[in-house]
């Protein structure tokens, strides 16, 4: 008895929880709506089968609950109902899978007027390619891939020269076009989901796979990787922007071409050295930094790290809260610096200088739990703190315990790292929030301080 | 039906063969199916609960994020990963088919053991050395593999990944290891089946039970040998620097030395196992829970040629589904056709069981006892596990949901929640004659009802949250434009049925030792129940089961209710001319 009432209050109450709930699927924003009709058909076949075979199980428990008075029936077989109750389902399965064929039959036909688009995924990093001018892309393989060539094209390939290459995490679409995305993969496997688009695909390293679809509505939707990656998998994060075709020609315009990002210009260290005067005032001579104006030592940092948080400061990607009062410094004194060539002098004088360690200033510190609190941190950052330049992750050896944990703060309490256009920055937020406590925060700063600083970078 | 003699050779071995001779022969180092079975038992439960323990601690990471200082990703990916292998091979594999495959086969069949008792133990000796190993890989360096249960490579064995030295290497040992100890219990379950079955019992006389552990074990003999292979393939991968499943490989700003392997190649053999692995876990639980539903309701199975053929259909249909799990995986989509349309083909011959069993329900005289609770409850979370399926195994339809909370959902009501119903359910069941006891059965409800309502309120919304596009195996969602802190909320309502659910599983662990200590002794066949493990004189039978002679099987297993007969069962054993005894009043009747 209370069996049967508790199965159709079960009935009742997932019927009610599927109209009240708030969480269906995100407003379309591709020409997928084929998919949709297709999950609807399915939900009413479905949602029907469940309540019939449900309801009647209830009543069964009911009406033929145990009475000493009677007798179960002796009913071994019953061919004309069970033959029916075959060809019905048979009947709804086709009602479901035909729709379902149909609309894979489009998903696989990739339109002819398609403009092709690559994604290359790494852990835990997304990048992009249009094919250029030409309308074709240059050839690639994972033995090109180097520092300055990240994405592995052939230099050779003159089909390669004039591809567009964007490392940053945002791909920008033009509305109404449709897409073929080419996805590849560096290492692992990943996967390109855009949950308002509904398709989504896995890149898997040495092969090539695809899907297609056309952006409709203007807006900027997350990507997410779908396909686990490793431990920095939930904070594989990136950005499509879909805007209008004259948009994106500019934005596609503002991009490098793969020629472009090989030419490296020879940087003027004595420039660098001149123009760091200012910035020595605070950060010292040696850019061993100071715990008395609060400056981090720089060092040995990576050029390109610099650069890019130069960049931030004067975009206002970086210091503009009120609490960061450093951060605001920083970003007034970042505009002394009058253009790129200017950044990247200086920074490439700051990597040329050796780097001192300082002193720890945190007290009841645990080393050597810092170690093992640092592993995680070491996926990135290396093993030795010596930071990575495929995952433009920065140098750490040696950085003084104070800053290490003032960025972590930072970053947890979304003070540094919520830019949008900031993707390490974000993927740093989502990281510093596995140091839930300040312990653990004190333990692994104090062991980054007293790492040596000398390992060579990979 | 007539008498067929079924080949009964070895079947009437002499009863004193391999028989103890002391306490370490006799509970230890035993080759009698009953003791071996919980030896399975115990040591499957006790893993279980292992991993119900992780899947606590995941869940306490997703309700109640940043609040756990020891839940960081590494170790999240790690409860994640050993919660799915565990549950799905060392507890549910092992327990269904080692536990109650060994138990209920000779027994069913009226045989004095398995084939080759020998055998019979060492396949519990080397399922619990991979056990152990498997264990072992929480205590090493990096401790164990956060790849997913899927041990996808290449990240299975890279940096970047847990556990990707010692810890995988450990899990495919143990996995190997795992697949040596099935295949042995496996070969003998099959020969047991096929060659040691008593007078008159014939193919279509055996229960559903046992048809779906035969089917499930002829399964897992066709479908371990890949994941076999794969095991071994990948750690040559790692050790060696093979390159089976590894290409061109540029590993966190480092290249490797790998070249030319295809991880797709992986993924293909390893759903070859891991598809059939489904039934492996379902057809016994098929089996076994129209067992508990006929004896309950008083009737007999209804349908039962249609539900042997559904259960051999099921199987054969297994291996030619697989690619449904490899929709987005980058394999050629033409292949999308082929697998959705055989996918959705299984559909039929399974909802024939489920029509089967309610319409066995249907005109019967339904006893809600604690095991019945169970049966009941299955048939309506495993009709909606089987129902989101069809969302899942059409292919467009996968494309929004694949890789979201929608497959985790699915996947546990329908071969989580599911088989764990019936596995309680043939543990009440099936205790008494195991025991000798009967389980408690005040805490046997509600053991039922938190864990049938509980595990409800953990899966559908969880589907729901496939819909938005929640992905799963995420440590943390953060912020995105797409969700708002509901999606927070509910997260930790469902944290919080889980544990429950876990919490409430103690009750059941309870009640099996008080039994044990306290229960009394319970009468002999205590279900009234027709089939022919129950009716040995004592409980539990005796070594070799059935005394100084075997016995005949005159008539199928499901003669509840039969008209004109007083006694509503009639057991298996019962000769046509004994009926007329049976027809006399008699004092105590149910």
């Amino acid at each position: 008895m209370k069996l049967a009432i508790v199965l159709v209050l079960l009935v009742i109450f997932t019927l009610v929880f599927h109209f009240v709930s708030p969480w269906w699927f995100t407003p379309l924003a591709s020409n997928w709506s084929s998919i949709d009709f297709t999950v609807n058909v399915t939900f009413w076949v479905t949602g029907l089968v469940f309540i019939a075979v449900n309801l009647f199980l209830a009543y069964v428990v009911f009406r033929y609950r145990y009475s000493p008075k009677r007798k179960a029936d002796y009913d071994p077989e019953n061919r004309k109902l069970e033959t029916s109750l075959t060809l019905l389902t048979t009947v709804g399965v086709v009602l479901m899978l035909a729709p379902g064929l149909f609309v894979w039959a489009k998903f696989i036909d990739v339109p002819k007027n398609a403009s092709q688009v690559e994604v290359l995924a790494q852990q835990w990093h997304w990048s992009y390619r249009f094919p250029g001018e030409d309308g074709v892309f240059g050839k690639t393989h994972a033995h090109f891939i180097s520092d300055l060539n990240p994405m592995g094209l052939d230099p050779k390939d003159l089909n390669g020269q004039d591809d567009i290459i964007v490392e940053d995490n945002q791909l920008h679409l033009p509305q109404g076009q449709p897409a073929k995305v080419l996805l590849r993969s560096k290492d692992v496997l990943h996967n390109f989901a855009v949950p308002q688009f509904r398709v989504k695909m896995d890149a898997v390293p040495g092969l090539v796979s695809y899907v297609w679809f056309t952006p409709e509505k203007l807006g900027v939707y997350d990507i997410l990787c779908m396909e686990l990656c490793g431990i920095a998998h939930y904070a594989m994060r990136g950005k499509v922007v879909v805007e209008t075709s004259s948009e994106f020609k500019v934005w596609l315009a503002e991009q490098p071409t793969f020629a472009q990002s090989q030419q490296t210009a020879t940087r003027d260290l004595a420039a660098g050295k001149s123009l760091y005067m200012v910035c020595a005032s605070c950060h010292g001579q040696q850019a061993q930094g100071s715990v008395v104006s609060k400056a981090p030592a720089l060092a040995g940092q990576h050029q390109s790290y610099i650069v890019r948080q130069l960049q931030h400061y004067q975009q206002s990607i970086r210091g503009t809260y009120e609490a960061d009062d450093l951060g605001r410094q920083m970003a007034s004194m970042s505009s002394t610096l009058p253009d790129l060539k200017a950044l990247q002098d200086v920074a490439a004088y700051v990597e040329s200088l050796s780097h001192i360690n300082s002193p720890a200033t945190i007290r009841n510190a645990d080393v050597k739990r810092g170690e093992k609190v640092y592993q995680n941190c070491a996926r990135c950052h290396g093993q030795e703190g010596e930071g990575n330049l495929a995952l433009s992750a920065p140098k750490l050896a040696g950085l003084q315990d104070w800053y290490v944990r003032r960025q972590i703060h930072f970053f947890q309490h979304g003070l540094r790292g919520g830019h949008e256009a900031d993707y390490f920055g974000n993927q740093m937020q989502l990281l510093a929030k596995t140091l839930n406590s300040e312990q653990a925060i004190d333990d692994v700063a104090v062991f980054i301080s007293q790492m040596k600083n000398n390992a060579v970078q990979k | 039906m007539a008498i067929v003699d079924a080949g009964t050779a070895i079947a009437d071995q002499p009863a004193h063969m391999h028989e103890p001779t002391g306490w370490f022969t006799q509970y230890v180092w035993s080759q009698d199916h009953k003791v071996i079975a919980i030896q399975y038992g115990i040591t499957a439960i006790f893993v279980g609960l292992v991993a119900l323990v992780l899947s606590g601690l995941m869940r306490l990471q997703l309700g109640f994020p940043e609040t756990f200082h020891f839940i960081d990703p590494n170790a999240y990916l790690q409860f994640v990963t050993m919660h799915g292998m565990i549950m799905v091979i060392y507890l549910l594999t092992a327990l269904l088919l080692g536990g109650f495959g060994n138990y209920l086969i000779p027994l069913m069949l009226g045989a004095r053991d398995m084939v080759f008792p020998y055998m019979n133990m060492l396949s519990f000796w080397t399922y619990l050395l991979s056990v152990l190993i498997l264990l072992a890989s929480f205590f090493v360096t990096g401790g164990p593999t956060g790849a997913g249960w899927t041990l996808y490579p290449p990240q299975a064995i890279l940096d970047g990944t847990p556990g990707a030295d010692m810890g995988i290497i450990l899990m495919l040992m143990s996995l190997a290891v795992f697949i040596v100890a099935f295949t042995m219990g496996g070969l003998n379950y099959i020969t047991t089946i096929l060659q040691a079955r008593t007078h008159g019992m014939s193919l279509m006389r055996m229960p559903l039970a046992i048809w779906g552990i035969f089917v499930a074990t002829a399964l897992g003999l066709l479908a371990f040998p890949a994941l076999l292979v794969s095991a071994i393939m990948m750690t040559l991968d790692k050790l060696l620097g093979s390159s089976f499943f590894m290409p061109a490989i540029v590993s966190l700003g480092e290249k490797l030395d790998y070249a030319g392997g295809s991880p797709v190649l992986f993924q293909h053999l390893f759903w070859f196992f891991g598809h059939p692995e489904v039934y492996i876990v379902a057809l016994p639980a098929f089996g076994m829970v129209s067992e508990v539903l006929s004896v309950h309701a008083r009737k007999n199975i209804f349908g039962y040629r249609m539900m042997v053929w559904a259960i051999v259909a099921i199987g054969l249909l297994s291996f030619v589904v697989w690619a449904h799990h490899m929709y987005v995986s980058g394999m050629s989509p033409v292949f999308g056709y082929f697998f959705a349309t055989t996918t959705l083909i299984i559909a039929v011959p399974t909802a024939i069981k489920v029509y089967n069993w309610v319409l066995t329900l249907w005109r019967g005289n339904i006893h809600l006892t604690v095991p019945m609770l169970f049966a009941i409850g299955f048939i309506f979370t495993f009709t909606h596990g089987g129902l989101t399926g069809l969302f899942l195994g059409n292919v467009v339809i996968d494309l929004p949901l694949s890789d979201t909370y929608f497959v985790v959902g699915h996947f546990h009501m329908v071969m989580g929640v599911s088989p764990i119903m019936v596995l309680f359910a043939a543990i009440y069941h099936w205790f008494p004659l195991i025991s000798g006891k009967k389980l408690h059965d005040g805490m046997g409800k509600w053991h039922f009802w938190i864990t049938f309502l509980g595990t409800y309120a953990i899966y559908l919304p969880m589907h729901y949250l496939g819909f938005l596009g929640v992905p799963r195996r995420y440590y943390a969602m953060g912020d995105t434009g797409f969700t708002d802190t509901s999606v927070q909320s509910l997260n930790a309502g469902i944290t919080v049925s889980a544990l429950i659910v876990g919490v409430a599983q103690l009750i059941f662990i309870f009640n099996l030792i008080y039994t044990v200590r306290n229960g009394k002794k319970c009468e002999r066949n205590p279900w009234h129940a027709a089939s022919l493990e129950w009716q040995p004189a004592v409980y539990p039978p005796p070594h070799g089961n059935w005394g100084d002679k075997l016995p005949i099987v005159y008539r199928w297993a499901y003669d509840y209710s039969v008209p004109d007969v007083q006694q509503d069962y009639i057991p298996q054993n019962v000769p046509q001319d004994a009926i007329n005894e049976l027809s006399k009043p008699r004092g105590k009747s149910l």
